[in-house]
């Protein structure tokens, strides 16, 4: 066992050269396919209200074993390891605990962000280290850097749109199409030179890095900040292929496993999301919704909204029988979902019915506002899904909208020009009255007007949601 | 082509797990599935530690740290959501 000689067995992997650590090389893969179960079993359990701590914490450990399985790996380096995993661990520690639930969306866009960034590391290294890789690695390293770093990117401008650091409008100009094409047309053909080349220069896996990242930054720049949910969750199936990538790169079974399960389930859940807005990922991607949008915001005719004070506002809860919710993405901003839990205490000690009626795409990511009413300890059976509250809401006395605008917003139904039209809604002019908290009569996150704003039964409850509510709860608690 | 079967197998296998998965846990669910795309990080120690150049070292260390942040901030972050989930049906106590 010249183990020390031979520097690094494991990437001797194609010589089969495995009988000289058998044993530890043995013992890896083991615990490779067991950590690989954990990941499935992970995600499955995941999928189940009762069961998905477990699945989470049962995919927790399956990582570790991974780590520890690549650990026993011979000839490796363990100083700069472990200085990485401690920094690594701390630093990820330190953000998860300090982000807040209303911050959870960004904060999965940017970690998101910086597995990609990994990959693209991962990749370039291994390319240094083993510069003659076969032609499948080295195409791997290739798509690894290109899919890595889009993933990167586009994570970051994502972050930036959903924590408000950019605009959530779609930014576009003209020819960004044809742009993004040419820069990705331009990406592969430098892949196939990269290929050809007997010994290609490193350099031009570097410029395909440059591409991709501007490739990430100018896809994701022309979405607007609607759509984000579903480009997170493309990114984060993006993500799952890069490291994939880099498991065509090592030849390692657990990268590949690993990275195409979380790929393709990324796929289908970005489906899953598509569908519930009745939109095709074409549409999403290539921005069919900003181009539309700006068109309809300028031609809406002259409507008045109808103001109400916080006290005419609690007549009609008081006197309401049943009282139904509809959070958005202001609730989330407002930090304003204890309020809204507080609220319907009241009226539910009132004997008043309340529901709340979560839109699929609520919020900035699909079962947003779920977390949010979770963390408020709204009980579970109060949550009503789209299509139930849609054939509740026509016998609700009032109808409380805080923060949402485009998820109710019945130019979906009427409105064959508008850019959602079509997309399911919650149908809260169909409620006898309907209140709508707001911070002003801005436009939604995707830019548009909203019909419901000006109808009869409507009326507008201008301000923060939270301090509004409390408004209301103090109406409550004094009268 | 074994790695390739691989790779459709558990392509197959993928789409099949999320196929039924009620809306309220999309989010844990893709910030879960997030943690485990941080998988890249076996790539990452086997760069960081070749010991064959000092930029290869580097690169693969920069990467160790981010993949690190990526699986262990992801699965915190997972946690903390159902934590909340978890709590709520706990405290079905006070009727309604």
């Amino acid at each position: 066992m010249s183990v020390l000689g031979l520097s690094l067995p494991f990437l001797n992997a194609q010589n089969l050269n495995l009988n000289l650590n058998l044993d530890l090389n043995l013992a890896r893969e083991f615990l490779y396919v067991f950590s690989a179960v954990a990941f499935v079993l992970g995600i499955k359990l995941l999928g189940k209200q009762t069961s998905a701590r477990q699945g989470n914490l049962l995919s927790a450990g399956g990582m570790l074993l991974a780590i520890l399985a690549t650990l026993l790996s011979t000839g490796l380096h363990f100083q700069w390891i472990l200085l990485g995993l401690l920094i690594g661990t701390a630093l990820g520690v330190v953000l998860a605990l300090r982000v807040p639930m209303t911050g959870m969306p960004e904060m999965v866009a940017l970690l998101n962000g910086l597995g990609g960034l990994a990959s693209v590391l991962v990749a370039l290294a291994e390319t240094l280290i083993r510069p003659a890789l076969g032609v499948l690695s080295s195409g791997a390293g290739y798509l690894s850097v290109l899919i890595g770093g889009i993933t990167f990117s586009g994570s970051l401008i994502a972050w930036a749109k959903l924590s408000e650091k950019l605009s959530g409008k779609p930014l576009r100009f003209r020819g960004q199409g044809l742009i993004n094409l040419l820069l990705f047309c331009l990406s592969l053909g430098l892949g196939l030179l990269y290929l050809a080349l007997p010994s290609p220069p490193f350099a031009l896996l570097l410029i395909a890095g440059g591409l991709a990242l501007l490739l990430g930054v100018l896809a994701v720049l022309p979405i607007g900040g609607g759509d984000m949910p579903v480009v997170i969750s493309l990114l984060n199936a993006f993500s799952g292929l890069a490291a994939c990538a880099v498991g065509f790169v090592l030849l390692n079974k657990v990268l590949i496993v690993t990275g195409c399960l979380v790929g393709a389930s990324g796929l289908i859940l970005t489906q899953i999301m598509c569908k519930s807005m009745n939109r095709s990922l074409a549409q999403v991607l290539f921005g069919h919704f900003g181009a539309s949008a700006a068109a309809a915001g300028a031609t809406g005719p002259a409507l008045h909204a109808h103001p109400l004070t916080g006290e005419e506002a609690f007549y009609l809860l008081e006197s309401a029988e049943t009282v139904m919710f509809i959070p958005g993405y202001g609730m989330a901003v407002a930090q304003a979902q204890h309020a809204v839990f507080e609220l319907a205490e009241l009226l539910n000690k009132r004997g008043t019915e309340v529901f709340y009626a979560v839109h699929p795409v609520a919020g900035r990511m699909p079962g947003h506002m779920n977390v949010l009413l979770a963390e408020a300890n709204v009980p579970y059976e109060q949550l009503l899904e789209l299509e139930e509250a849609n054939t509740r809401l026509p016998r609700v006395d009032v109808c409380l909208v805080i923060g949402a605008n485009d998820i109710v917003n019945p130019s979906a139904h009427s409105d064959p020009h508008s850019p959602i039209y079509g997309m399911p809604i919650l149908d809260a002019e169909k409620a006898h009255n309907v209140i709508i908290l707001k911070r002003s009569m801005g436009q939604g996150f995707a830019g548009i007007d909203n019909p419901l704003f000006f109808l009869n039964n409507s009326r507008m409850l201008f301000g923060d949601a939270r301090e509004s509510l409390q408004t209301l709860i103090r109406e409550f608690k004094t009268c | 082509m074994e790695l390739l079967l691989i790779l459709i197998l558990s392509a197959f296998l993928g789409f099949e797990l999320i196929a039924r998965v009620p809306s309220q846990l999309h989010t844990p669910l893709m910030s879960g599935s997030n943690a485990i795309s941080g998988i890249t990080v076996v790539g990452a120690i086997l760069a960081a530690g070749s010991g064959h150049s000092l930029w290869g070292t580097l690169l693969g260390t920069a990467a160790v740290i981010f993949a690190t942040v990526n699986v262990v901030g992801g699965y915190v972050v997972t946690d903390r959501m159902l934590n909340m989930f978890e709590k709520k049906s706990d405290s079905a106590g006070p009727p309604s």
